[in-house]
This record gives structure tokens, C-alpha cells and sequence, in this order.
């Protein structure tokens, strides 16, 4: 094993980075490593945009006036913010950046079993990406995020095809991805390594692309619908021409509710590799773990018109898409208890991933807990529609989400790019990360107790000193944020270079060179061992007697 | 050291022409082929299944009105047609078998065949949808369907409104019908090409079975779609 | 608590009290999950902290404590749901007898009708203590009437009414909003109820109305030649209405409805859609020929055909009205 020199850059080994030079070598690749670097500049692209659009907002709501852009602007704002983040960035983020980089290292494989499909998925989440771009400089969208019937179809007069198809190619990018994986998981697992062994953050994103396989399309199709009615002046939509506005909102939360574990469900995975290293023990109740990831897949589908429980449906469906919702709630209780448990007689580092991984089961707690109010009917037709909704949903997706997203990129980020990143910094970072948000989203639960609905760029006076406070957390989020940006790239040029596996971690990842090659193994593994063998890991080495894993 | 007899088994194998450097052996690479394509057409269930979801909703709600606009579809150019279909999936099994028993003509042939009955499909399709244009049953501007009498209620006209529901629902579910078919078309076409070329042989011919899955799917699903749009409410 | 801070809702309603105390019972469960899960993580990162020559214990599982923690919260959970089910089923169930009040939603203002006649626009005045009814529809889009202060929201569709009631307790001014995005000044589509004392509020119902929606209704259900056919004997061409709202309703195919208000404005617009039993399919429709209002008028009027004492004073009007769309039949 190479030593780290500090002072000139050390001779490198051929690896997946420095194998071939130049733009071609990249747009036209097929390593899933590489298409993992493609989606990881993209989604970051996205990411800024994403939150361009949000500190706009923010700004917005110091004052209860409209006073610092033009309704329909902040209208747009919100709208496009909520599509660029779910769709753009959230929903590919750590599937495409981490699952694909991983998948295939964690089971001994070469590739995925698709490469050439993983590139089109690329490309494919590219044009839709460049859709939407031209989409928002030619004017936007202005429907919220859930573009509901009829403003949508027959009274808005902004670019609702365009976004919609833009938001359809890359729906396809979805799809194929998560194709991609489930074959790979099947088929190309390495000799030995059987479904119990394989590492957790598998488990999860088998379940992740099953939603996303058979949830995606139904909002295509959605879309479609939309599209067409729009153009055509069709009336599946129209209470004016015989048809329905509320068959929209079925059609669309029948994907929408999945797609929020789409976004949550690869988090956990990391969540639970990271627990696992920095305990240095074998997670508590794997079986329980894996099955919890399946399960919240599964009821995730039977739970939608939760988000319709004042729209007009009947008490009966409301009473059993209620009960549905606590159902859906177990299995992410079960992973939290696993956690915390799996920390009891731990030896216990506290490297950044695991502070990023502590942030996120203390946000994803509170943040799960505030769905227990939601479900709750009586309580949801007082929240619903309201900032509560808003921070509830802000816990999960960036408390939750996007957290275990930036401690997984610690996490592997020197097996991705061959450096390590500046600790302390990063430590920092999290900390900035973990009191912004709090500052940002906390006052907001409030806000929404109190009354105030969502999607509003004015607001009564009594609420001001609650936005402020949101508003001042945002500005020290974006700063949190900003810092893994800058010393992330800092690293690929002047960070010390990292061992094959800095960490000790186990997972056949950690057995490939740092950065691996482009075939990620010399030789195929053949897996003998269970996953998080952290016994045979951390036992002290006898002279002699190398260590066997 | 770990046993290099049993690890690496493709630099043992005879390395097939065919076989992406990734996958271990060829039985991975056709499993995997395979695993993919229902997993695709999984997906393609899903999305014809919001369309059929809607349009089952709205049959319910409006089925008197639905039945006169389905009575006034042509049930016989409908059925032509998913004879047309099933003819055709018989010769994609055809050629499926013709790959595995390295018969190329019959392959080729069979492949042709396939194409011209997909083309047929989409022709009287063609004439299915100009008599809709004649008849302004189009949804749009000119849609028109005053005065049909729903069908076992002699005395009571169909809503206009509620019909062109029908209409758009028919449309747009055999339009999306159509461009599978389409694509199919292009996708036969590509597989023709490499039939020709003498690309395919018992070993390998993935291609032509996952192809074949594809073709049998679009037939599938014109099974259920010719039953729902064209024979509501039919009586002799 | 702070006047230009609150951080809890005025609460001005029967239901508010019932919403808030399941929310502070949540409030309670949350805070001690969070508590014994913060804790506990606490408390191992400190005590299992990585030492030199302290390996971790590998510690496979436990079957009994995954089940006991699984079991438990769900059982927490149904409990939560069924309080919950209960607040929902009586926030959604208007007492008989409830005053009614129309809301007509558009972009973007709410208008609303008192059954006595009153119209309001982006207010409602309404006094403590009496079970008001809402019957709303909208012109356009989705929008969805908003009062915090009573915790109660209902979504306002257009093509169908939904209902919303509540019972105010506290006189004062409180905020209405629209909860359903519906455009450009969805953020302005906000306004007031006025809780009054029971005193104050016939004061200001006597001052300006136009009358009863229900005779408003009257005169429209004479003007579109309504009478002409659903009169107040057998013979007419269409049902008889009198006494019919709120009662079953057999239709042609079979089926049987209640003739609730939705079924009355669905018969006014789209007439096919549910023939009653025993009569032709005949009634023209009045689709785009009935602005809402105009439907929320004849809707009270023929709930006023139900009301005890109602007297069908439409009889002498349509005898005397021979609309020539009527053809020969006579009487």
C-alpha cells in the first residue's frame, strides 16, 4: 500500500480517473464511475438553482408585503424551486451519484448490468434537465410543484407542457436507473455474496428502484394527460367539459407519495453503512433493517390521498388512507431504534459522516414524528396546506435526505476521488448545516399551527418575527452548504491522497484501490463472509497471519 | 491468495464475440437481458395502467354516454385488427424459434411478416381514425355528436360532453398503442438488419427474445383495449 | 401571548378545542419519543465512545425487542388515528339544522350568502353560539376556505358543492384564508369573520338584504320556466319537488340516491345524468345558462319545498304560465 507523501504528487496507478483524458473520454464512457461523476456535477448544478430559488423566497417573506418581486415572480419561484429540487435533484441525488458509483463495487461486480443504459439515463436526465432550464428563462411556471387541475390545464397561461415534458425525459432517467440496479442486484452479484450478506445500502436502493420502476410511470402518464388536455382543450380534467379534477390529484400523488421515499429510502442506506463503520459493529437487527426498506416500499404505494384528506374525498377513504399512513410509520420507527441501538457497545469515532449521520436521525425524528400529526385526520384539516406541511417535509427531504446524501459523499468521497477531505472543516460544516436548519425550518412548524398557508408571498403582520427567524436560518444553511462545496474541490487538487480504505470500513468497496480502476476488481471476489464483519476488521493482527478480509 | 481456478471463469470460456466485458459469463448476460425486459414492460404496465384506471372511472360514471360513442367506433376494423395482432405474435414466436435452430431464412422471413402485419395494424388503424376526423368525433373545436341515442334507451340522447370524454380517452389510449407499435416497427427493423448480417445464432439471440417480449407486450395490451373501447354495451 | 408574536391560534370554535387537545397530545408523545431517542443517543456516543483496547460487541439482534418496538408504537399509533378519526368524523358532520350559508369562491374573492339574503364579500359575519353551515362551490379553480381560528379548512371545487360547518364561541375578527394555490393573488384572497353577539348580529342581519335566498330562488324557478314542468300536483312532465330534498331518490337504471344539494345542482346542469324513475329523459340542461349564484338560489329554494310549513306557492304561477315549449298537454 502507497504511503501518503505531502510534499509532490505521488506516481498514480492507472484508475478510472486518470485512464482516459479528454471531454469524449466522458460523454461517451460507460464506467459507472465516471456516469456517477457526470450525475454528481449535474445534480450539484441543479442543487444551486434549486436554492437560488429558495433564498429568493426567503428574502420575499422577511416582510408580510409583496414587496420585493412581482406576485406571479414569487408564484414562479416557489413553483420552480419545488420541481428543479424534487425532480432535478432530490429524486436522482444519491441513486445516481452514490448508487451507481457503489452498487456494483458493494456486490464484486464489474459494472452495472446496463452501462450503456446508465449513460442514456444520463443524458436522458440532461435533456429534461436543459428542458426545464429553457423552460424557466423563457418565463416558467407558476402552479406549484403539483400542478393541480384546472389552474393547470385551462387557466394558467405559463409553459406547463414544457416543464411537464422536461420533467418526463427525466422521469425516464428514473426509471432506467432504477431498472439498471434491480437487474444488477439480481444477476450480478458475485459468488458467495448472497441477499443476507449484501450491505444494507443495497437493500435499500433495491426497494428505491422498485418504487421508482413501477411508480414513474404513472406521472408520465399524468403528464401526458395534462399535456394534451392543455393543448387540445379536452375535459378529462374539467368539471366544465364532464371531467374531474380530483382524478388528477389521484393519478398524481399516486406516484408523488412514493416518490418521497424515493428521496428518503437511499439516505437510510447511507445512513446505516456510515452507523456501522463509525460504531465499528455489525447493525442491530439486519434482517429487520432490510425488510424495513421493502416495506416502507410496499405500503408506500397504499398511502397517497393522504395529501387529499380535505380535497373532497369521502370520509370512508379518508378514514382508511389515515390508517394506511400509521402502517407506513413502523418501518421507519423499526430503523431509527435499530440505529440508536446499534450504537450500544459501540466504539464510537465521530469523523464527519458520522456527525452527518447523527443529524440525520435526530431531523429525521423530529421530522417523522410531525407525520404522525399529519396523518392524524382531525389535526391534518387544521395543517394541511400550511407551513406545517412545508417543515414537516423540509425535515425529511434536507434534514433527512440531503444530509445522509453529504455524509455519504464524506463517507466515500476517498474512494471516489483518491483524497481525503480537510476534516476539521467538514466537521464545521455539519455543525453549520445541523443550527441552520433548525433555524430555518423549527419556526415554520409554528407558523403553520398558526394559520399561515402555504404558497403565499404575503402574509399577516403577526407572523413576521417567526419568517425572519426562517429566513436568518437560511442564510446560515447556504453557508453550510457552500463549505463542502469549496473544500470538496479543494481536495481533488491539493488533498493529502487517501489510503484504499481509510476508514477500516467493511464492504467489498473498500477492497478496490482508491480510486479504483475501471473495472473496480482484478480479480472477481468470491464472498466468504458476512457484511460488517467489524470483528474480523478491528481484531488485533497476529504476526504473521495476515488479515483474512 | 484466492483460487484462481474458480474465480475468473470467462478467461477459461471461449469468449463469445457477443459477450460485454462485464458480465462473467453469457448465461449472466442473457439473464440479465431478460430480467431487464419484464422489468421494462413492468413499467409499461404502469403507464397504459393510469390511462385504463381513468377511463374505467369514467365508463362507470358515465356508461350510457360511453356506451353511444363506443357503438359508434367501428368494432369491425377493430377486430380485424386484433386478429391482425395475434397473427403476428404467432410469427414473432415463429422467429424466435427460427434463431434457436438456426433456421436464417425462416427467421427473416418470419421477421418480415411481423413488420407487414405490424404496418397493417397501424393502416386500418389509419382508416379507424380518418372516419372518427369525417364524423367530427375528434375531441377539438369541431367535435360534434348531437342527437345519438344511448344505446338501450332509445328515448334519451347521449351528453356530447361525456362522449367526448370517450373520444379523448380512445384517442389518446390507441395513439400510445400506436407509437409502441412504431417503435416496434423501428425495433424489428433493427433486428432484421442484424438477422441479415448473420448476427444471430443458437448461442446467441437475445435480441430477437427480448424483441419478441416487447411485440407480445403491445399485443397485450391491444387485447384489453379492444374489448374496453370498442364492445361496451354491444348487443346483436 | 405576545400580541404581535402569537406562537397558539385564537381558538374560536367548538372544534378548536377538540383539535388542539389531540395536538398537544401529539405534542406530548413526540416530545418524549424525541427525548428518549436524544437521550439515548447521547448518552452511547458519550459512553461508547472509541477507546484503545475497547473492541465494539457484536451484537447480532434481538427478535423480542424489534417486535416489542414495532408492536408497541403501532398500537400509539391506532390510538392516535382513532382520536384523530373521531375529531374528523364530528368537524365533518353539520348538525341538523344548521343555518346555511352560501360561498361562491372565484378567483380571487370569496362571496358569500346568507339564507336570509345577506351577501358578503371576503366576510362573514356570523353569531357565537349558532351551527353555521357552509355550501361552497367555486367559479374556476380549486381554492379552499381557510379559518384558523376555528381549525377548519374544506378545499372549494368548481362543478360540485362541499360542505364545511362550525360553531364560533368567541366573538371577534378572524382570519380567512385561501389555502388552495389558485393563481396570481392566491396570498390575497384572504378576509375576515366577524363573531358577533348574538344581539349585534340581528342588528346587522336587519340592516340590507335582498331577501331570502329561497324566494330568491322562487322567482327564478319561475322566470326559466322551471314551474312548468315540475309542478306541484302529479301531472307535470318532471318530479313533483316538494318534500323531496334530503329523501331517497329512485332513478331509471335503479338505482337509489338521496337528493342531497349536490344532486339538485347536478339535475339543473347535466338533467341525463339521473333520470328519476317513471319519467322521460327530457329536461333541457341549464349548463352555461345559470351563473352559481343563480344555482345556490334555486338549490335554497327547493330545500325551502322540504321545510315544514312550506307552501307551494308555484302552483298559481305555473298553471297561469303556458310556456309554448310546453306543447299541448293541458293541466
Amino acid at each position: 500500500m502507497s504511503m501518503a507523501t505531502t510534499t509532490m504528487q505521488p506516481v498514480e496507478r492507472e484508475n478510472y480517473l486518470n485512464k482516459e483524458y479528454g471531454a469524449l473520454s466522458w460523454l461517451f464512457t460507460t464506467d459507472h464511475k465516471r456516469i456517477a461523476l457526470l450525475y454528481l456535477m449535474s445534480i450539484t448544478f441543479f442543487f444551486f438553482i434549486g436554492g437560488f430559488f429558495a433564498l429568493l423566497i426567503r428574502l420575499e417573506l422577511l416582510t408580510p408585503a409583496g414587496d420585493l418581486v412581482q406576485p406571479d415572480t414569487y408564484n414562479k419561484l416557489f413553483t420552480m424551486h419545488g420541481m428543479v429540487m424534487v425532480f432535478f435533484f432530490l429524486i436522482p441525488s444519491i441513486p445516481a451519484v452514490l448508487g451507481n458509483f457503489l452498487v456494483p463495487m458493494m456486490i464484486g461486480a464489474k459494472d452495472l448490468a446496463f452501462p450503456r443504459v446508465n449513460l442514456l439515463s444520463w443524458y436522458l436526465y440532461i435533456i429534461g434537465g436543459l428542458m426545464m432550464l429553457h423552460c424557466m428563462l423563457t418565463g416558467g411556471v407558476d402552479t406549484g410543484w403539483t400542478f393541480y387541475t384546472p389552474f393547470s390545464t385551462a387557466f394558467t397561461n405559463t409553459k406547463i407542457v414544457e416543464a411537464g415534458l422536461a420533467i418526463f425525459v427525466a422521469g425516464f432517467s428514473s426509471i432506467l436507473t432504477g431498472l439498471n440496479f434491480v437487474v444488477t442486484i439480481h444477476r450480478m452479484r458475485a459468488p458467495g455474496m448472497t441477499w443476507s450478506r449484501l450491505p444494507l445500502f443495497i437493500w435499500a436502493h433495491y426497494a428505491t428502484s422498485i418504487i421508482q420502476i413501477l411508480g414513474t410511470p404513472v406521472i408520465a402518464i399524468t403528464i401526458v394527460l395534462v399535456a394534451v388536455e392543455r393543448t387540445l382543450h379536452l375535459g378529462i380534467f374539467d368539471p366544465k367539459l364532464g371531467g374531474d379534477p380530483l382524478l388528477f390529484q389521484h393519478l398524481f400523488w399516486f406516484y408523488s407519495h412514493p416518490a418521497v421515499y424515493i428521496m428518503i429510502l437511499p439516505s437510510m442506506g447511507v445512513v446505516t453503512e456510515i452507523i456501522a463503520c463509525f460504531a465499528r459493529k455489525r447493525i442491530f437487527g439486519y434482517s429487520f433493517v432490510a425488510f424495513s426498506s421493502i416495506a416502507i416500499a410496499v405500503f408506500g404505494f397504499l398511502v397517497w390521498a393522504h395529501h387529499m384528506f380535505v380535497a373532497g374525498i369521502s370520509i370512508y377513504a379518508a378514514l382508511v388512507f389515515s390508517l394506511l399512513s400509521y402502517a407506513v410509520a413502523v418501518p421507519s420507527a423499526v430503523k431509527v431504534f435499530n440505529w440508536t441501538a446499534t450504537l450500544y457497545k459501540g466504539s464510537i469515532h465521530y469523523d464527519a459522516p458520522m456527525l452527518y449521520a447523527f443529524g440525520f436521525i435526530g431531523l429525521f425524528t423530529v421530522g417523522g414524528l410531525t407525520g404522525l400529526f399529519l396523518a392524524a385526520l382531525g389535526i391534518d384539516v387544521h395543517v394541511t396546506d400550511t407551513y406545517f406541511v412545508i417543515a414537516h417535509f423540509h425535515y425529511i427531504m434536507v434534514g433527512g435526505a440531503l444530509m445522509g446524501y453529504l455524509g455519504g459523499l464524506h463517507f466515500w468521497w476517498p474512494k471516489i476521488s483518491g483524497r481525503l477531505y480537510p476534516e476539521s472543516w467538514a466537521r464545521l460544516a455539519a455543525l453549520i448545516v445541523f443550527l441552520g436548519f433548525n433555524l430555518t425550518f423549527f419556526p415554520q412548524f409554528i407558523l403553520g399551527y398558526l394559520g399561515m398557508p402555504r404558497r403565499y408571498f404575503q402574509y399577516p403582520q403577526e407572523f413576521q418575527v417567526l419568517n425572519v427567524l426562517s429566513t436568518a436560518g437560511a442564510t446560515v444553511l447556504g453557508v453550510g452548504y457552500l463549505l463542502p462545496m469549496i473544500y470538496f474541490l479543494w481536495s481533488m487538487r491539493y488533498g493529502k491522497p487517501a489510503p484504499d480504505n481509510p476508514w477500516n470500513a467493511a464492504g467489498l468497496e473498500w477492497k478496490t484501490t482508491s480510486p479504483p480502476t475501471t473495472f473496480n476488481f482484478e480479480e472477481e471476489p468470491i464472498v466468504t463472509w458476512e457484511a460488517y464483519n467489524y470483528d474480523e476488521l478491528d481484531a488485533p493482527r497476529k504476526e504473521g497471519v495476515p488479515i483474512a478480509r | 491468495m484466492l483460487d484462481s481456478t474458480l474465480v475468473g471463469l470467462h478467461h477459461e470460456e471461449e469468449h463469445h464475440p457477443e459477450l460485454l466485458h462485464h458480465f462473467a459469463d453469457a448465461q449472466q448476460q442473457r439473464d440479465s437481458a431478460s430480467l431487464g425486459m419484464w422489468i421494462f414492460l413492468g413499467t409499461e404496465v404502469m403507464f397504459f395502467g393510469g390511462l385504463f384506471c381513468a377511463y374505467l372511472i369514467y365508463r362507470r360514471w358515465y356508461f350510457g354516454d360511453f356506451g353511444a360513442a363506443s357503438k359508434s367506433i367501428n368494432a369491425a376494423l377493430g377486430a380485424t385488427n386484433t386478429a391482425v395482432l395475434i397473427c403476428s405474435s404467432l410469427t414473432v414466436v415463429l422467429a424466435v424459434w427460427a434463431a434457436q435452430t438456426a433456421r436464417r431464412s425462416l427467421l427473416i422471413g418470419s421477421l418480415v411478416i411481423t413488420m407487414l402485419l405490424g404496418l397493417t395494424f397501424l393502416g386500418i388503424k389509419g382508416v379507424e381514425y380518418k372516419e372518427k376526423f369525417d364524423e367530427h368525433h375528434v375531441p377539438g373545436a369541431s367535435f360534434s355528436f348531437d342527437h345519438v341515442p344511448i344505446p338501450g334507451h332509445p328515448d334519451q340522447y347521449a351528453n356530447p360532453r361525456h362522449a367526448q370524454i370517450f373520444f379523448s380517452l380512445y384517442f389518446i389510449m390507441t395513439g400510445l398503442h400506436a407509437l409502441h407499435m412504431i417503435i416496434g416497427l423501428g425495433l424489428f427493423a433493427w433486428l432484421l438488419f442484424m438477422a441479415w448480417k448473420g448476427r444471430f445464432t443458437p448461442e446467441y439471440h437475445t435480441p430477437i427474445e427480448i424483441g419478441g417480449l416487447y411485440w407480445h407486450f403491445v399485443d397485450i395490451v391491444w387485447i384489453y383495449l379492444f374489448p374496453l373501447l370498442y364492445l361496451i354495451d354491444r348487443h346483436p | 401571548m405576545f400580541d404581535n408574536f402569537p406562537l397558539w391560534p385564537a381558538r374560536a370554535s367548538t372544534a378548536a378545542g377538540n383539535v388542539d387537545a389531540l395536538f398537544i397530545f401529539l405534542l406530548i408523545v413526540s416530545g418524549l419519543m424525541t427525548l428518549l431517542i436524544f437521550s439515548a443517543l447521547i448518552y452511547f456516543a458519550a459512553r461508547y465512545r472509541h477507546r484503545r483496547g475497547v473492541p465494539a460487541e457484536q451484537i447480532e439482534g434481538s427478535t423480542p425487542l424489534e417486535l416489542t418496538w414495532s408492536v408497541i408504537p403501532f398500537f400509539v399509533f391506532l390510538a392516535i388515528f382513532a382520536w384523530g378519526a373521531v375529531v374528523y368524523f364530528k368537524s365533518r358532520t353539520p348538525p341538523r339544522d344548521s343555518t346555511e350559508v352560501y360561498v361562491v369562491a372565484k378567483q380571487w374573492m370569496w362571496k358569500l350568502e346568507h339564507s336570509e339574503g345577506q351577501r358578503e364579500i371576503n366576510e362573514l359575519h356570523v353569531p357565537v353560539g349558532r351551527d353555521v353551515k357552509l355550501i361552497m362551490t367555486s367559479q374556476d379553480v380549486i381554492h379552499s376556505f381557510y379559518v384558523p381560528a376555528f381549525r377548519m379548512k374544506q378545499d372549494v371545487l368548481p362543478g360540485r358543492y362541499t360542505m364545511a360547518w362550525f360553531r364560533a364561541t368567541k366573538a371577534g375578527t378572524y382570519h380567512l384564508f385561501c389555502a388552495e394555490y389558485c393563481g396570481t393573488q392566491h396570498s390575497g384572497m384572504i378576509g375576515s369573520i366577524v363573531v358577533m353577539e348574538p344581539a349585534q348580529f340581528e342588528a346587522w342581519m336587519s340592516g340590507g338584504s335582498t331577501g331570502p335566498l329561497s324566494v330568491t330562488g322562487e322567482k327564478i324557478f319561475a322566470e326559466l320556466g322551471c314551474a312548468t314542468c315540475h309542478r306541484a300536483d302529479t301531472q307535470g312532465r318532471g318530479p313533483n319537488l316538494q318534500g323531496v330534498f334530503g329523501k331517497p331518490v329512485r332513478l331509471e337504471d335503479g338505482r337509489t340516491i338521496t337528493a342531497d344539494e349536490n344532486y339538485i345542482r347536478e339535475s339543473i346542469l347535466d338533467p341525463g345524468a339521473k333520470v328519476v324513475s317513471g319519467f322521460k329523459p327530457v329536461m333541457p340542461t341549464f349548463q352555461g345558462l345559470v351563473s352559481e349564484e343563480q344555482l345556490n338560489a334555486l338549490v335554497a329554494y327547493v330545500k325551502s319545498l322540504s321545510q315544514p310549513g312550506a307552501t307551494p306557492t308555484n302552483t298559481a304561477a305555473a298553471t297561469q304560465d303556458n310556456s309554448t315549449a310546453a306543447g299541448s298537454q293541458v293541466q
